[in-house]
């Protein structure tokens, strides 16, 4: 289990001791296909006023993604968590059924759980978007949630682990004291196919039962967004 | 998703002068929840999106108290319903009813004008085949598979059922919704908001593609009226509902003076059941009298082959509704 606890820790980036990722090989040899038309928006006339019309082509976009401000050229139809994924190489939160039925792509926009993906990247502009990546208490400390997860055991697969941790992350911010109705009600927007809820809820429990207080406190004071 | 256009309008009126003439040349984008997800299945397919949530003043934002009732804005995130207290304190049945749809990341992106306005969830709807589901002149509804189905107001061809679960207590509580266009305004009673189309020309909602839907306004509660919501749903948190009820009572000492019971997920519209009112009309509330309500509500209630069985559901919801009413909105 230590070692296990060691690698997660680690979190990080997808380079590997190659120095070549997978996603980094797939980008590469997406290269040639990605060179973006950029054209500024167009002005309509509107019952005499000027209003701004993006898109069909792409244009720059600028998104605040874990504190760091970046601008990116998409199309208005990309949404926030394909811009995140493909775009930024923000890849914590998950493409899964990409219709916000399943929560892998969970993201805290301006302090609240939403799906990525079923927000416009066009639409994210000015606000504070903290993914997982984000909510990390330093370079390679975890937070207290995240912490938990580890400790509770409440993963498996992990395709759905970075949308719950976000959603858990929001949800104990703000329901520091959480009954077992609150967190059906306030986790329900997230799932887990291989069944780990029985250590999700221990994460929950655990917070409620104050036993991570002291943690958290200090947490709350490093992690921007977070807890 | 197809490539569209975007506009991002700061003002009312450049918002509605974006808006197209017929279905399919533009869509209103607000929470996004329901029309993003249309759009990747390439079911509402835009030339243009109007992000109308930058709109400036405080009309599309804001929960205000009006006279006696209350306006709420278009915009308003179903997750802010709950904590509003003018709406928690004073309609609580819409409290609940917002605090228990979809999912927290919805509850937080999704607004009240876009609830009233998504789009049904009949499942050949959304998988291409109109709102009416038919294929080659058939109905696909009643040939296939209709076990979440209307069982009221299903003479056809629309079987669909409506998908708010809120709407319902919306109705309860005697709501009217602001059309605002170009052109001018119009107040609509919600009941008469929703329609049930005949051909597939025709839309479930009394809405023009040129208008937006801007303001919901309750009036006052009635003095002492008891409420609740009840949904059945196959799993606890984030399901659609199967069946549901909201039950108004406006009281007369220990006896039902007048009842609004709206029923959810069981027709192509909100079902008001003028029935199920009529029966707890003159009586006290009891096991017996909210049974028969329930049992008036679903008189004429007709299975479509595989959803027989939400006709005991919705009698359950109504029974259950006014039961939970008269006990002060608790199970």
């Amino acid at each position: 289990m230590a070692k296990r606890d060691d690698e997660i820790k680690q979190i990080p980036g997808e380079e590997s001791g190659n120095g070549l990722s997978r996603r980094s090989f797939l980008k590469i040899g997406g290269l040639a296909a990605a060179v973006p038309v950029v054209t500024g928006p167009k002005i309509i006339q509107v019952g005499g006023e000027q209003v701004e019309v993006h898109g069909p082509h792409a244009a720059p976009i600028t998104l605040m993604v874990n504190g760091k401000r970046q601008t990116l050229n998409v199309e208005p139809r990309v949404t926030l968590l394909d811009a995140l994924r493909e775009d930024l190489d923000v890849t914590g939160p998950k493409r899964v059924c990409d219709r916000g039925e399943c929560g892998a792509c969970t993201v805290l926009i301006d302090g609240k759980a939403v799906y990525s993906c079923s927000t416009l990247a066009i639409d994210a502009q000015g606000k504070e978007i903290v993914t997982i990546e984000g909510l990390m208490a330093g370079a390679t400390q975890l937070s207290p949630v995240q912490e938990a997860y580890v400790q509770h055991d409440a993963s498996q697969c992990g395709f759905c682990t970075s949308g719950f941790v976000t959603a858990t992350t929001a949800f104990l911010r703000d329901h520091p004291n959480p009954t077992h109705e609150e967190m059906v009600r306030n986790l329900g927007g997230n799932f887990c196919r291989c069944g780990t809820y029985g250590g999700i809820r221990e994460v929950v429990q655990a917070h409620a039962g104050g036993k991570r207080a002291a943690t958290e406190a200090a947490g709350a004071v490093a992690v921007k967004g977070g807890f | 998703m197809r490539a569209f256009e975007y506009a991002a309008p700061k003002e009312r009126r450049q918002a509605l002068g974006l808006l197209g003439r017929s279905w399919g040349d533009t869509e209103i984008l607000a929470g996004g929840t329901d029309l993003l997800s249309l759009m990747k299945d390439d079911i509402v397919t835009p030339k243009r999106l109007v992000n109308i949530k930058g709109v400036a003043g405080p009309e599309l934002h804001a929960i205000m108290r009006k006279q006696n009732g209350v306006q709420i804005g278009a915009l308003v995130h179903l997750a802010d319903l709950p904590s509003a207290s003018d709406i928690r304190e004073r309609y609580p049945m819409l409290a609940d009813a917002a605090m228990e749809a979809a999912s927290p990341q919805i509850r937080n992106m999704a607004t009240m004008g876009g609830n009233i306005c998504q789009r049904p969830r009949c499942w050949y709807f959304r998988n291409g085949f109109g709102l009416l589901g038919q294929k080659d002149g058939k109905s696909l509804v009643m040939e296939g598979d209709n076990r979440y189905h209307a069982i009221l107001g299903n003479e056809g061809p629309a079987y669909f059922v409506s998908p708010s679960s809120i709407v319902p207590s919306l109705i309860a509580y005697g709501a009217k919704v602001t059309l605002a266009s170009a052109s001018g305004t119009r107040e609509v009673a919600l009941e008469k908001f929703f329609v049930i189309p005949k051909d597939e020309n025709q839309r479930e909602h009394d809405l023009r593609p040129d208008e937006m839907l801007t303001l919901v306004t309750l009036p006052a509660p009635p003095a002492g009226a008891k409420v609740a919501h009840y949904e059945v749903r196959q799993k606890a948190a984030f399901d659609w509902p199967l069946a549901t009820c909201a039950a108004l009572l406006e009281m007369n000492g220990g006896t039902v003076k007048s009842a609004r019971i709206v029923m959810g997920h069981v027709a192509p519209i909100p079902w008001v059941s003028n029935e199920a009112a009529q029966a707890m009309a003159g009586k006290p509330v009891t096991e017996e009298t909210a049974d028969a309500a329930g049992a008036a509500a679903v008189a004429n209630a007709k299975s479509l082959g595989r959803n027989g069985y939400k006709i005991k559901l919705a009698r359950v919801a109504v029974k259950r509704a006014i039961l939970m009413a008269a006990k002060g909105g608790q199970a």
